[in-house]
């Protein structure tokens, strides 16, 4: 039975040929451009998160702070939004780590009589704390503080970047939604013209006694191939095109920093069934309007 | 005419009315087909025997009256059963209504297919019925390659396929020179002396005089019993 449906599926393929390419061509160009996104998405997110996990604040502090208050003030900054540690690094620990840092040209110290570097709090973001408003807006509270000498936190750069990218992520969904309404609609009207030209096929299947279900099935079938069909063809050309930037960007500028990656076989798997999704939706909704019975 | 023995009726009309909108196409028509029955319905073009067919496989349905087809209310079947009602019968057309892009056995399979027979069972049932019309060499055929007394033999198998208990035709040799309507006449007399009920739509009289069998007339959307008698053809003309 199930073979039969398949069978009749194919054959209106083949009935309907420049049809259904054209069907396919839209879903496949319609699920390029959404996992160009995705797989730009969680590559440039990937990167954020690198570069967030090491976003620290660091408070430099006047010099000469009794420990009380500097006990005070540690556990004010800790209360604060949006702070996942805070660490005081004195500046002895300043001075040697920097003289480690600095083996070769530990002459320099030499010369110094005392230690030139501020007592600091070194604090550490939460992972939650994604926008750059509130670290600003952290930095701002940190440094009003009268035992408070300076504020330095992450390059501005980044601030400008993370606000790019928002408006890129929402940019995104709004194309995501477009495309994916673009290709239900096309999908349903391919459907609806094969049922038109199936009218009469329809119309004698009825009269001999044809269920419902039984004359629907091969529709369906018919919008879930075309769905998986043109998700495997966008995706393979996707990666063709990944390939081929991969190649060119790890030899670049940012080999080594960090390695792209394609999309998981999770993502993948849940685009092909998101294009099935539009073939079954877009048949629903052409067999509903043009089905009556 | 109504006290027939109602156990060995298949179809029962009462007082049916059928309107297309304010066109009136049936008025009034109460009629009783027992089983086994040889019918034609005849009349001149536009009294109404399509329409009285459609009624009975519910291609529409009654403005007003009662529709019984083996005791069952066809007011009262649900739109989901529709297709297990059309299964009790077998219908023929005069424009044959075969599926142009598939082969002859494809067509005839239908019917089980949509019944949800088993493959193997279909495989049987097709070859013999087309064994029976006389086309089982022409299995893998498109239709539109056929003749048109061939086509209508295709469709009178499609027809037979599923062992229906009423068959329908609707002037299913108006479109056919003479020897290809003798042919399918007398497949259709053949499947009544088998045990079915059979119920032809035509206004060829010749057509009646030649094969025999009761006559139902229709007049402008009534039945028209005062030629009853005179229309009641013997199978002994023949
Ligand atoms: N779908 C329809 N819409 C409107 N009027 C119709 C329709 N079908 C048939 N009629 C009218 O109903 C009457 C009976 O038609 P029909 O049953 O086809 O007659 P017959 O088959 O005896 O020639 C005719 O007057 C015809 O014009
Ligand atoms: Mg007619």
């Amino acid at each position: 039975m199930t073979i039969l449906f398949f069978k009749r599926a194919i054959e209106d393929f083949r009935n309907n040929r420049l049809l259904n390419v054209v069907t396919l061509l839209t879903v496949s160009l319609s699920i390029l451009i959404v996992s160009a996104f995705v797989l730009f998405f969680i590559n440039t997110s990937e990167i954020m998160n690198f570069w967030k996990k090491g976003l620290r604040v660091m408070a430099y502090l006047k010099a000469d702070i009794p420990g009380s208050e500097l006990l005070d003030l540690r556990r004010q900054i800790q209360t604060l939004s949006g702070v996942e540690s805070v660490i005081f690094i004195s500046k002895d620990d300043a001075y040697k780590q920097l003289k480690a840092q600095m083996k070769r040209q530990a002459s320099l110290f030499d010369n110094l009589d005392k230690n030139p570097l501020p007592d600091a709090f070194e604090i550490r973001m939460s992972p939650s704390t994604r926008s750059w408003e509130k670290v600003e807006f952290l930095a701002t509270q940190i440094e009003s503080r009268d035992e408070v000498e300076e504020v330095e936190y992450g390059q501005k750069w980044l601030g400008r970047f993370t606000q790019i990218f928002d408006l890129f992520t929402l940019t995104g969904y709004a194309m995501c939604t477009i495309f994916f309404m673009a290709a239900v609609f096309i999908m349903a009207n391919t459907i609806r013209l094969v049922i038109y030209s199936r009218r009469d096929e329809i119309e004698i299947m009825r009269l001999v006694g044809a269920a419902e279900r039984f004359i629907k099935i091969p529709f369906y079938i018919q919008g879930l191939l075309q769905g998986a069909l043109g998700a495997c063809i966008g995706l393979a050309i996707l990666f063709v095109a990944f390939l081929f930037m991969a190649s060119n960007i790890e030899r670049g500028f940012f080999s080594g920093l960090f390695n792209i990656q394609f999309l998981s076989p999770l993502f993948l798997g849940i685009i092909i069934l998101i294009s099935m999704l539009v073939g079954w939706l877009g048949s629903y909704l052409s067999l509903k309007q043009f089905l009556k019975g | 005419m109504i006290d027939a023995n109602e156990k060995s009726s298949v179809i029962r009309m009462f007082h049916v009315h059928h309107n297309y909108g304010i066109q009136k196409a049936l008025i009034d028509i109460t009629l009783d087909i027992p089983k086994n029955d040889f019918v034609f319905i005849t009349g001149p073009s536009g009294a109404g025997k399509t329409t009285l067919l459609k009624l009975l496989y519910l291609a529409e349905a009654v403005t007003e009256g009662q529709v019984l087809i083996d005791g069952m209310n066809l007011s009262r079947v649900p739109r989901k059963r529709i297709p297990l009602l059309r299964r009790k019968f077998g219908i023929i057309f005069q424009d044959y209504k075969l599926i142009a892009n598939r082969t002859v056995f494809d067509n005839v399979s239908l019917v089980l297919e949509a019944a949800g027979k088993k493959r193997r069972l279909i495989l049987k049932k097709v070859r013999s019925v087309l064994r029976l019309v006389g086309m089982e060499d022409r299995q893998t055929a498109l239709p539109l390659s056929l003749s048109g007394g061939e086509q209508q033999r295709v469709a009178v198998a499609r027809a037979l396929v599923g062992d229906p208990k009423i068959i329908l035709a609707d002037e299913p040799t108006g479109s056919l020179d003479d020897d290809s309507a003798g042919i399918i006449m007398d497949l259709l007399k053949d499947v009544h002396i088998r045990g079915t009920t059979v119920i032809i739509a035509t206004h060829d009289k010749d057509l009646i005089r030649k094969t025999g069998g009761r006559v139902l007339f229709l007049k402008e959307g009534r039945l028209d019993t005062s030629s009853f008698v005179e229309k009641d053809y013997d199978n002994s003309i023949f």
